[in-house]
């Protein structure tokens, strides 16, 4: 009875009890839920255009940050270093696009797949040879970013703690969404982009350049990979841990949907403030540690009634 | 014709025996040959970086200054794992094969693993202050040393630091102690002692494991915390996750003054991202910290102006890398002990067990080496293979490490009956465990 009360009941009455803390949890599960989201976008970004799962997207966020924070360094200042790492994710754009993906048209995506794979521990070993394994710490103040905290006292002496690094980080996500959302549908590469993801014939029979769009999508990709460095960067630091972030966007990419922008940002939002609550109010019971695992149960939970995703296409293939 | 085949077979061998000789390392007849396994990338190298520098360097400088140790050179070659097990496990076959006269795994996994494999391969397994802590009973361990100090040492040493601040060991009952963890080998080492301190001091003891792969996204942990609020928090990190840890209790203004790392969360780095609020963190360390002492001064002169070092001038003589100037201290010591008690000079690994086995680091000896007061004098035999020596608390400044405490013992009375008891308990679920063969040089 008592083990039933306290999964039943227990967490219940700590969120009443408590109501700044949970405010606290939701907020802390929010940011986190954003920067899964800026994650999933990359990869939701380069599938929908080209049907690669890019398994490369974590490097490039690491890539793109030690990029940004290994040219000021070297003395260059900071909205120059940014602009200048903006340039390299563009030439490593134009680079995917000539060396791995042109060669493999028309291959099995398998064989794209492990290209990324191939891709990813290239620029692992590049990454180290140029700025080396130590971590470096994020340029958060040279680049204009707010940094401290503001407290807010809620109820009879309850705090509600808002870091300002992380309200910048969900402002930015929403603009940069909002951005690629104005992108994807009111410009003429944007709309080309989207007729590529529908259908790759069609697309080149109307005159649409396959090879153009690989490359703006990588770019884009880079960009987005760029903004979640930044972000992650600044909460811990610009290391090759942050690789492994990356593979918190797989359950994001399971319930949002490998092809939708709102999928990659509502399932982040899920995730994170799942994950969060779950381990919050119910990981005591089992010594903690269940978010990494949690994050898959509610993807899996969610799959069993939406099996295309969220916003996922519903695939329907006649035989 | 048969002859001819006989013949061309040896021939063959002996050519392929002369292709392969070349991949050894060169090495003179004046020569000895330590591999040290490292860790420069992956997720753990912001650690393993600083250490593997300070133990190349100091090798390196005796090399250049002595000519080795007694006119022997020491071969260094450097094995890269990544912090992962199974590489380590490759590194250490790989150091067998070359003949390396001892093997610094530098990770608790990897010492796991390769401590059955010591004994049988008769190559001493130096664990400084990390792996398994049971290993200080040489009787059970002769083959694997883990001196100055033990994690249970340590364990004891930061409730009695705690208890220090608390006014006496009594008044640690009722406190509430957080302990948040690397959820690896490393991590888990500690906490049979710590429980049992717990029972018999009467704190209670939360746990906060951190998984490998969540080590930068540790909010829940510190929300966690928030909520419990325990009185004091101990950390057991390494890698991404220490730099993490200072900023996410800073994050939720968690008393700094009362978070308290073990050593191997003391990087300067690790500090360093916390910024204004890592101000007042804590760790052990028993390793000075600086460039002002003259071996590191040699280090400086012969190696970094030369060029002929890998550390960023302005990391010289930070913590982990005078940690790592320590290890190889150890390393040197060792080898010279061994040519003293075999009277060799070229030394092979089972003759370097014995030099482990019978340091011997004093004040006038510390005072030759150019390390005056860099460690607390140190010393093993056969029954003890770590010696429980003394450390010191370290505050950061919000620049540098401050040393916070003199140097003080750890509850070796609490510690070694346990560790006894570890090391029997060992034995039994590893039977048959051999037991020692080896004779007592001291």
């Amino acid at each position: 009875m008592d083990f039933l009360y306290s999964i039943l009941i227990d967490p219940f009455v700590q969120m009443v009890e408590l109501p700044d803390f949970l405010l606290q949890v939701l907020w802390e599960g929010f940011v986190a839920g954003v920067l899964y989201a800026l994650i999933a976008l990359g990869f939701v970004l380069i599938f929908k255009a080209s049907g690669v799962f890019n398994f490369a997207q974590g490097i490039m966020v690491v890539f793109a940050g030690l990029t940004l924070v290994g040219l000021h360094e070297k003395g260059v200042p900071a909205y120059l270093a940014l602009i200048l790492t903006i340039g390299v994710m563009g030439l490593l754009a134009l680079a995917v696009e000539r060396f791995v993906m042109r060669p493999l048209v028309n291959q099995p995506d398998i064989i794209l797949l492990m290209s990324t794979i191939g891709l990813t521990y290239f620029l692992i070993g590049f990454g180290e040879f140029i700025f080396g394994g130590e971590p470096k710490q994020m340029i958060t103040e040279e680049l204009g970013l707010p940094t401290g905290s503001t407290a807010f006292e809620i109820g009879d002496g309850g705090l509600l703690i808002l870091q300002h690094i992380d309200v910048a980080a969900a402002v930015i996500a929403i603009i940069m969404v909002g951005m690629l959302a104005i992108f994807f549908n009111k410009t003429r590469i944007g709309r080309a982009l989207r007729a590529v993801a529908d259908d790759h014939q069609a697309a080149l029979s109307v005159g649409i350049s396959l090879n153009q769009i690989w490359a703006i999508v990588w770019f884009a990709a880079g960009i987005v990979a760029l903004t979640t460095g930044i972000m992650w960067g600044a909460r811990s630091d610009v290391s090759f841990a942050l690789e492994i972030i990356a593979l918190k966007a797989l359950p994001v990419l399971i319930l949002g949907g490998f092809t939708s922008i709102p999928g990659a940002i509502v399932g982040g939002l899920i995730i994170g403030i799942g994950e969060k609550i779950g381990e919050i109010y119910w990981g005591p019971l089992v010594g903690g540690g269940i978010e990494s695992w949690l994050a898959y149960m509610i993807a899996l939970i969610f799959l069993l009634f939406r099996p295309q995703g969220l916003f996922g296409e519903r695939i329907i293939e006649r035989v | 014709m048969r002859l001819h085949k006989l013949t061309a077979a040896a021939f063959a061998l002996g050519l392929s025996a002369g292709i392969a000789l070349p991949t050894l390392p060169a090495m003179a007849e004046d020569s000895v040959y330590i591999q040290l396994a490292t860790y420069r990338t992956g997720p753990f190298a912001g650690s393993g970086i600083p250490v593997a520098n300070g133990m190349a360097d100091y090798l390196n400088m005796l090399n250049e200054r002595d000519g080795g140790v007694n006119g022997v050179k020491i071969v260094v070659e450097e094995c890269e794992t990544g912090y992962d097990t199974q590489k380590g496990v490759e590194c250490y076959e790989q150091a067998k094969s070359k003949g390396t006269l001892v093997f610094n795994p530098y990770s608790t996994g990897i010492t796991l693993q390769v401590i059955p494999k010591a004994s049988v391969d008769k190559i001493p397994v130096l664990s400084m202050a990390y792996g398994l802590s049971a290993a200080a009973d040489g009787n059970t361990f002769p083959w694997v040393f883990n001196p100055p100090v033990t994690y249970w040492d340590g364990a004891s040493g930061i409730i009695k630091h705690i208890a220090e601040q608390e006014g006496g060991m009594e008044n640690l009952k009722g406190k509430k102690i957080g302990y948040i963890f690397l959820d690896a080998g490393y991590g888990r080492e500690p906490i049979p002692l710590l429980e049992g301190m717990a029972n018999d001091y009467g704190f209670e003891l939360v746990q906060y494991p951190v998984p490998g792969k969540e080590m930068q996204n540790q909010a829940s942990q510190w929300l966690n915390v928030r909520r419990d609020r325990p009185d004091y928090m101990v950390m057991w990190g390494w890698g991404a996750m220490n730099p993490t840890a200072v900023k996410e209790a800073a994050k939720i203004r968690f008393p700094m003054d009362k978070f308290i790392g073990i050593w191997w969360s003391g990087g300067e780095d690790d500090a360093r991202a916390g910024g204004e609020g890592a101000k007042g963190y804590k760790t052990l360390n028993f390793n000075g910290v600086g460039t002002d002492f003259p071996a590191i001064q040699d280090i400086k002169t012969l190696l970094v102006d030369t060029g002929k070092s890998q550390v960023d001038p302005e990391k010289l003589g930070e913590n982990l890398y005078n940690r790592g100037v320590m290890n190889a201290v150890l390393m040197a010591e060792a080898i010279r002990v061994a040519q003293e008690k075999t009277g060799k000079t070229v030394i092979t690994s089972e003759d370097m067990r014995i030099g482990l086995e019978n340091l011997n680091i004093d004040d006038a000896r510390l005072a030759e080496i150019g390390l005056s007061g860099f460690m607390s004098p140190l010393s093993t035999n056969c029954e003890e293979h770590s010696g429980h020596h003394a450390m010191y608390v370290q505050q950061w400044n919000g620049e540098a490490w401050e040393k916070a405490s003199d140097w003080f013992e750890p509850m070796t009375d609490k510690v070694k009956p346990l560790l006894a008891a570890a090391a029997e308990e060992y034995k039994t679920s590893n039977a048959p465990w051999p037991e020692r063969a080896e004779a007592c040089a001291n």
